[in-house]
C-alpha cells in the first residue's frame, strides 16, 4: 500500500503535453477528487475551433474531466490497494452536458465524486466550474484500469 | 432457483447493456457476453453489479472473471445463493 502525494499522482499519469490537462490536485481521498487546469491560449486546437473565435472543444473539456476525475482518482485508489499504478487506462463511457463555453486562458476546477470502483472500473459523477464558480459542464464518466503483470 | 428462473432475471439486466442483436433476442445458456452479445468489459462490470443487487449476492474477483457466458454466470449465481 502506497499513499501518494498529489505531485506523485500527476507524475504517474500516462499523459504529457500537449495532452496533459491536469495542473494541480487540491484535494483527493477515497471518495473523490478536486483538481484544476488552465487552458494555455497557445494550445493548437484553438487555431481551428473555431476559425477566428477560439473556444475550448467539448471533447477537450470531457478529457479534462476524465483525466482529473477518473484517471487521477483511479491512480490514487489503485496505489492505495497495491503498488504504484503504472498500467493502462481506457475511458469507457462519458455522458456530459455542456452549459457554458470555456475560452483560452480560463482556469477550470473539476470536482469528482466516486459512484463506484469495482473490478477495476471507476465511475464518477463529475462537475467542472470556471473561476467565477459557475458550472460549465457536468456528467458521469467511467474508465477501466488495466494493471501490468508484475506492475 | 432453476436455470430458467435465473435466465429470466438475467435477461432484462443484459438487455440494458447489450446492443440490439439477434444474439440478444435468442439469449440462451450458451450466449457469450463478449463474443456473441458485443458487451465490453466496462459494461460487463455493470451487469455484475446489477446481478449482485438482483440476487442479493456478492461476487468476488475470481468469480467475476469466470462470468463470461450465461451458463458460467448461472453457476456462479447458484454457488453464491447456496452460500447465503
Amino acid at each position: 500500500m502506497v499513499k501518494l502525494t498529489t505531485k506523485q499522482i500527476i507524475d504517474l499519469l500516462p499523459y504529457s503535453k500537449p495532452f496533459l490537462f491536469v495542473d494541480e490536485l487540491e484535494k483527493i481521498n477515497e471518495d473523490g477528487v478536486t483538481g484544476s487546469f488552465t487552458f494555455d491560449p497557445q494550445l493548437d486546437f484553438y487555431k481551428g475551433h473555431f476559425k477566428g473565435n477560439p473556444v475550448t472543444p467539448g471533447v477537450i473539456l470531457t478529457e479534462t474531466m476524465a483525466q482529473i476525475g477518473v484517471v487521477c482518482l483511479g491512480v490514487f485508489l489503485l496505489s492505495a490497494e497495491e503498488n504504484e499504478f503504472n498500467g493502462q487506462v481506457a475511458m469507457t463511457s462519458s455522458n456530459v452536458e455542456f452549459l457554458r463555453p470555456v475560452f483560452p486562458g480560463e482556469k477550470v476546477t473539476v470536482i469528482a465524486e466516486k459512484i463506484y470502483f469495482r473490478f477495476n472500473k471507476l465511475k464518477c459523477k463529475i462537475t467542472m466550474q470556471n473561476e467565477a464558480g459557475v458550472k460549465v459542464c457536468y456528467g458521469e464518466l467511467a474508465g477501466m484500469f488495466i494493471r501490468k503483470a508484475n506492475g | 432457483m432453476s436455470n430458467e428462473e435465473i435466465i429470466n432475471k438475467l435477461k432484462p439486466i443484459i438487455t440494458t447493456y447489450a446492443p440490439v442483436s439477434d444474439a440478444l433476442d435468442n439469449l440462451n445458456e450458451e450466449s457469450d457476453f463478449i463474443k456473441d452479445l458485443n458487451i465490453n468489459s466496462a459494461n460487463l462490470v455493470d451487469i455484475i453489479l446489477d446481478v449482485e443487487e438482483e440476487f442479493g449476492i456478492t461476487i468476488d474477483n475470481t468469480s467475476m472473471e469466470k462470468m463470461l457466458t450465461v451458463s458460467a454466470s448461472i453457476e456462479v449465481i447458484k454457488e453464491k445463493l447456496s452460500e447465503k
